[in-house]
């Protein structure tokens, strides 16, 4: 019992902000975006034009504004001294659920290529328990489609011919190593795993730059992590470029164009995402932010990175290797 | 911050970061969305009063049925709980509020926009959802009407709003609980939400992926869901109950919870096996995620698959049996009284235990070749989850009403609320086991005459079920405004933190952490 | 975007006006509705239990239910029997005073494993059918089941013999303007044919979204996947009429897309599968010949009747697809009509596509039917050659 007065006695006050306005903001322009976003799309498939697109910019302004105003403030709020040493655990535990939340996004589309490429593929193909009388049913094995990954044809090719709604990109257009078009040296991907394991290694350095005090080393090595972290980007986009434009492989092209763009691209949208949180820490630590012992806003952006990092190597072995 | 009581006014709802406030804003949106859900269910029993078409075209009877079970579950059953978690953890875990306060208000406010949006579909051109609370491809995608779009966006920020009150509700369990309130000191209602929070961060990005695919298949031409660009129907069905059958556990978990409180103040003994029923949780909740495909059997599935969901699935019967046997044996030997939360914690482990029991039959995958998508499984899930979710909220509301407000409710009426649902769900639910081991298909706004006297019965039942909700709301109203004044303990000797404060409870508690014994 | 689709928001305050309403409504109602509609025998309406059905395997499915019932049922009698035994005895009121006891590891550890005994128990003989199930080898018939939005369609492998299976239930009944027959919702214009004692193998699939081909006689329920084939078989032991419905929600007439079986001796299958091969000789005969505006009226009305009023309406009014009355397509150019009719509409699924469920004499025929019915007073029409001239020359 002795114990527990005492911890009474020095117990810091967990801070309880007093009311706030964020909250009911971000909600209106939450709302605003994807009420605008799915008028938009559903103004795209009518072929019709209206303000779909401009309610959910104007959302998406709304809420990115309050969403700064209420991230400035708890910023402020920490510098003030206002935040106990279990609140800003609470900061660190949210953090963490959150990125374990990122990974099970990732976990549905990784869950969808493992099935398509080794379940449903097969079967369609005709091999199987589930593809055995796909023969006799004279599904698409009876037009001659045969299965293989990477699916550069449709079965509704196969079937259909020239016809067909849904077309494949062709022979020899995968992003796969094989395919590589420039040869393996200027194989984009490879250039790209070499760009994100680095960053993650600057941004390891950054980290002991600032636990040292080293302000100079913590800047330097942060913003050349958001420069690598642009270049993946840009890597990525000519890759894109190259796939649509030179190889005809697009989202539309199949199940395999589907599992490459999607995955890839919301690894992309990751990337600017965290590429975004660590120019905000550079901002934010040449405005003088951060100190050696009190830097989680910083920890948070780098966890995202690394978190970041090993879904692309994931990416790497799974989209382009394998 | 100072000690000082709520602002004025509306701002203080819109604006608030009390847990309490916030706690109070999710139980009535909850109520507000239980009624809305149970209208759509009134429409859809109307229809099947009596064989043929009277009251709706088939169109509209399957927005009605999807609309039914997105908004019972999504917007009735899932945050009520969180309301309540947001009420009684920090007072059960001694702290002062929610770990993160301002998320804690986001996380509500998103709701009313996405069920606004959500409800608003059915006033759109080509009408609303139409393709059940699974929505299966292709025929949420392809073949759905334009409103599919807002209902997907709708899905993405009810996840998103089910994420950061799950991961506010783990921080303040793992990081605010006072000094010595160890784990294993917890009540089991912290220990049921901590590991529902868990399931919920896992499973909702799976659901917003599965969303975003059908978004993608729909808008931007890609192939997950058709088989002519190399992908597959079933995918989406894989995807949908990776998210969808722990979600239904999601739905029991808090109710396991509040059953574990109030059967031992009642009963006047310790809750029998504490920790097993903690390991008996994280069993449940371990094994819900590999038991999914028992939603599938009929889909095909190869045989090496359909063992084994089928094996995993019935285990679940195992660590569900510890529960239920613990809650018999803390009654055994005590010395109970049968206050309104008594009954209806009752009622809650007889009728879920029934509805347990059905769903180990449709477990049993050949026997569910005869029993999938028919009004068996209506019956099943009806009784997990109305006398399981829904009376076990009841129960808490009965239980804890009077240390939210202060005053007593009136326990004749509390008495008289009980026996009419109790009576009004067993006339709804039970006969639909009958019309469906007959053969009657769920989802269908019209039937053959032989199932025509089963489905009049159930749908009197249902309204005198649904009706007396009318008078659960009448009951809750009477106690807020007035009544004989609730003691600090308002029971006989229960256990817990919350009961050692003021009723009502002050607005703020535990502004400095309470000593635990 | 027209958000409030003003129709929608009446309708909705009607339904839930009437609903509000309906106890008294209905009690009321019910007389007049029910009296003249076919009785059911007593024994079906209070029907509580799965069927037994006529197949090895529905017997074996039959048994392993009512074995798992019974023993939830001695499983619940004992647990309710505790509980309610305390409820009576230890209640406060009767004086009793709680104990104190609050674990036990024997105990806890008996009621996990014993229930996990009674788990492997069932286990065993719900594998040995699952196997048995799954075994659809060795057939020696095999249909394709095509699921379309809202019909079966049954094709005999390796026979050359094809047909949908509609609803036969007429409109009338439906909305209740018309006594409803004994098999309201249960009949179809052409029931799948099959003899007794031969393993029938179904390959089922289906056209456009999911449907679930479920006989309960039969014990067989798989779904209808759009691009797959699943299989099930069954070898029926007495001769009957065997009904089911469509299981798995596909859209608006869910409810209105039975299947029945008819199992024959197998001297009368093969008379019925030779008056079959027969008549489709005849049609491919008839598919050159000529018919008069009146013949191709009349086909044309029943080949509407069958495929088109569900989202067409009754007098072409429109519903889930437009309205054919007096706009569009329907008054158009005859050829862009036929391309409807063949290809559907480029974009819209769910118009289907005709050109390979309609002969090409019920083409032309539903298409002049339509041209000249509800004051459309095209006055042209089309023979099946012209039809047959369009899909050549695509
Ligand atoms: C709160 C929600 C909830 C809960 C708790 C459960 C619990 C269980 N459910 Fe249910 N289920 C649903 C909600 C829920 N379900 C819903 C919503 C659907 C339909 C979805 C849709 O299609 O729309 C569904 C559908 C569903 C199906 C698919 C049916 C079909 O579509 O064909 C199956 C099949 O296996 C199933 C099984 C089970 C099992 C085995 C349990 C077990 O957890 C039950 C365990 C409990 C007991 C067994 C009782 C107590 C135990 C003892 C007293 C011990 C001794 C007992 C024995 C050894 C037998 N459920
Ligand atoms: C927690 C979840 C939950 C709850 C509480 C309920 C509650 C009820 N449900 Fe169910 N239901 C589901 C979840 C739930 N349901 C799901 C998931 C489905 C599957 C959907 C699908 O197939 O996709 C389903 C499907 C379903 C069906 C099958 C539909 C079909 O297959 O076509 C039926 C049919 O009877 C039904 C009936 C009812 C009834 C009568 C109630 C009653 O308990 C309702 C009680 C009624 C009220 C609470 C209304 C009170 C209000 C008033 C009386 C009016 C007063 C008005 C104002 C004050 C404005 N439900
Ligand atoms: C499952 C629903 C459904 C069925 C069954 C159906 N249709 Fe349609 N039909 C539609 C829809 C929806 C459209 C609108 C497509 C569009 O324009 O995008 C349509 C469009 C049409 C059109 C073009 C109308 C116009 O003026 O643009 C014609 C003609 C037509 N259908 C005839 C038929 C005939 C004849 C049948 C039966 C043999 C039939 N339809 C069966 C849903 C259906
Ligand atoms: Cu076809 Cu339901
Ligand atoms: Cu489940």
């Amino acid at each position: 019992m002795s114990t527990d007065t005492n911890n009474v006695d020095g117990y810091e006050h967990y801070y309880v902000p007093e009311q706030s306005a964020f909250p009911i903001l971000a909600s209106i322009g939450l709302f605003a975006l994807i009420f605008g976003l799915a008028t938009f799309f559903n103004e795209l498939q009518a072929e019709a034009t209206g303000a779909g697109r401009y309610i959910a910019i104007a959302g998406f302004a709304m809420l990115s504004a309050t969403l700064f105003a209420w991230f400035r403030q708890t910023v402020v709020e920490n510098m003030a001294g206002m935040n106990s040493v279990q609140l800003k655990r609470s900061y660190v535990w949210g953090m963490g659920w959150f990125i374990f939340s990122e990974v099970m996004f990732f976990a549905a589309f990784f869950g969808a290529l493992y099935y398509v490429r080794n379940l449903a593929g097969p079967w369609l193909g005709g091999e199987g328990e589930k593809g055995q009388y796909m023969e006799l049913a004279k599904m698409w094995v009876a037009s001659g489609y045969e299965y293989a990954w990477p699916p550069m044809t449709t079965p509704d090719e196969a079937v259909n011919g020239a016809k067909a709604l849904v077309q494949g990109a062709g022979e020899g257009n995968s992003m796969y190593p094989r395919d590589a078009h420039n040869g393996l040296a200027l194989w984009l991907p490879m250039w790209n795993t070499i760009l994100l394991l680095s960053s993650s290694v600057t941004v390891h350095i950054a980290h002991n730059g600032l636990k040292d005090g080293n302000r100079a080393k913590f800047q330097g090595w942060l913003f050349a992590t958001v420069v690598l972290a642009i270049a993946f980007l840009y890597l990525q986009y000519m890759e894109y470029h190259e796939a649509y434009v030179d190889l005809g492989l697009t989202l539309e092209s199949g199940i395999y164009g589907t599992t490459f763009f999607m995955l890839t691209g919301f690894h992309g949208f990751h990337v600017f995402l965290g590429m975004t949180m660590l120019l905000i820490m550079l901002l934010r630590s040449l405005k003088g932010h951060f100190s050696h012992d009190d830097c989680f806003g910083f920890e948070a952006a780098s966890w995202y990175w690394h978190f970041v990092d090993v879904v692309w190597v994931c990416l790497f072995f799974f989209v382009y290797i394998i | 911050m100072g000690d000082h009581g709520p602002a004025k006014g509306f701002g203080r709802w819109l604006f608030t970061t009390n847990h309490k406030d916030i706690g109070s804003m999710y139980l009535w949106f909850s109520f507000a969305m239980f009624l809305m859900g149970g209208v759509f269910a009134l429409v859809i029993r109307a229809e099947l009063f009596q064989p043929g078409l009277q009251l709706v075209e088939p169109e509209f009877f399957n927005q009605m049925t999807t609309m039914h079970g997105l908004v019972m579950v999504f917007g009735a059953v899932m945050p009520a709980f969180v309301g309540l978690a947001n009420w009684l953890i920090p007072m059960m875990v001694g702290a002062p509020d929610m770990a993160l306060p301002r998320m804690n208000n986001w996380s509500f406010w998103i709701l009313p926009f996405a069920f606004t949006l959500l409800a608003s579909t059915l006033f759109m051109e080509g009408g609303g959802p139409n393709f059940g609370w699974t929505f299966y491809a292709p025929l949420s995608t392809t073949y759905a009407p334009p409103s599919v779009t807002y209902f997907i966006f709708a899905v993405h920020i009810m996840g998103a709003s089910s994420i950061m009150g799950s991961i506010n509700i783990i921080a303040t369990i793992l990081n605010m609980r006072a000094p010595g309130m160890t784990l294993m000191k917890m009540p089991l209602f912290v220990w049921t939400w901590l590991i529902t929070a868990y399931l919920l961060i896992a499973v909702m990005p799976v659901l917003a992926g599965c969303v975003t695919m059908m978004l993608m298949d729909i808008h931007f031409g890609t192939s997950f869901f058709s088989a002519a660009g190399g992908g597959d129907p079933v995918l989406f069905q894989h995807v949908f109950w990776f998210f969808g059958h722990p979600e239904v556990y999601i739905m029991i978990l808090p109710a396991f919870g509040i059953a574990s409180a109030i059967i031992p103040t009642f009963a006047r003994k310790p809750l029998f096996g504490y920790a097993s029923m903690v390991y008996a949780t994280a069993s449940i909740a371990f094994l819900s995620f590999i038991v999914w495909a028992h939603h599938m059997f009929t889909v095909g599935m190869p045989i090496a698959g359909e063992l084994f969901f089928m094996y995993a699935t019935m285990l679940i019967a195992v660590p569900t049996g510890v529960k239920v046997f613990n809650w018999v044996t803390t009654m055994f030997r005590g010395s109970m009284t049968f206050e309104t939360p008594m009954l209806f914690a009752i009622a809650f482990v007889i009728l879920f235990t029934i509805g347990g029991f059905s769903g180990l039959m449709l477990s049993i995958a050949p026997a569910d070749f005869q029993y999938h998508d028919t009004y068996f499984v209506v019956a099943h899930f009806h009784y997990v989850l109305v006398p399981g979710a829904i009376f076990s909220i009841f129960a808490a509301v009965y239980y804890w009403l009077p240390k939210w407000c202060g005053n007593m409710y009136d326990e004749r009426l509390g008495k008289a609320h009980f026996w009419l649902s109790f009576v009004g769900l067993n006339v709804t639910f039970f006969p639909m086991h009958f019309v469906g081991l007959a053969g009657m298909p769920r989802r269908i706004p019209d039937y053959a005459l032989q199932f025509a006297d089963f489905n009049q019965i159930a749908s009197m039942g249902a309204f005198l079920f649904g009706f007396s909700q009318v008078f659960f709301l009448f009951i809750v109203i009477k106690t807020i405004r007035g009544g004989q004044k609730a003691t600090d303990e308002v029971w006989d000797n229960p256990e817990g933190l919350e009961w050692t404060v003021a009723s009502p409870a002050p607005y703020h508690t535990f502004t400095t952490p309470p000593a635990i014994k | 975007m027209r958000l409030i689709g003003k129709q929608l928001a009446s309708k909705l305050l009607w339904v839930l006006s009437q609903v509000l309403l309906l106890p008294a409504l209905l009690m009321t109602s019910v007389q007049a509705f029910g009296a003249s509609d076919a009785a059911v025998d007593e024994a079906q309406r209070w029907g509580l239990n799965m069927t037994e059905g006529v197949t090895a395997v529905s017997r074996e499915i039959y048994d392993l239910h009512m074995l798992i019932f019974w023993i939830c049922v001695w499983i619940g009698v004992v647990v309710f029997g505790i509980m309610f035994y305390s409820m009576i005895m230890h209640r406060k009121s009767s004086g009793a005073v709680p104990s104190k006891f609050h674990e036990s590891t024997a105990v806890e550890l008996a009621w996990t494993l014993i229930p996990a005994l009674i788990l492997v128990l069932m286990a065993i003989p719900a594998t040995s059918s699952l196997i048995k199930i799954y075994d659809s080898s060795e057939a020696d018939i095999n249909i394709k089941i095509v699921g379309y939005r809202w019909k079966w369609q049954y094709e005999y492998l390796g026979e050359d013999v094809s047909f949908f299976s509609n609803l036969a239930t007429p409109q009338d009944e439906i909305y209740g303007l018309a006594p409803k027959g004994e098999h309201y919702l249960l009949e179809v214009d052409e029931p799948l044919v099959i003899p007794v004692n031969k393993k029938v193998r179904f390959l089922i699939t289906a056209n456009d979204v999911l449907h679930a081909w479920w006989v309960p006689a039969l014990a067989v329920k798989r779904d209808a996947i759009p691009g797959f084939v699943n299989d099930a078989w069954a070898i029926v032991e007495e001769p009957g009429i065997y009904r089911g419905q469509c299981a798995e929600l596909c859209g608006k007439d869910h409810g209105f897309m039975p299947i029945v079986v008819h199992a024959m001796e197998e001297a009368d299958y093969a008379n019925w599968l030779a008056g079959k091969k027969e008549e489709a000789e005849e049609l491919k005969a008839a598919m050159s010949q000529t018919f008069t505006m009146d013949e191709l009226y009349a086909r044309g009305e029943k080949v509407y009747q069958a495929n088109c009023v569900a989202c067409h309406g009754a007098n072409g009014g429109g519903g889930l697809g437009p309205s054919l009355v007096g706009t569009g397509i329907t008054t158009g150019p005859i050829n862009a009509h036929i391309d409807v009719m063949v290809n559907g509409v480029a974009g819209n699924a769910v118009m289907p596509v005709f050109g390979n469920q309609l002969n090409n004499i019920d083409l032309a025929s539903v298409i002049t039917f339509k041209r000249n019915a509800w004051g459309n007073n095209m006055g042209d029409e089309l023979q099946p050659v012209d039809i047959l001239t369009f899909k050549k020359n695509q």
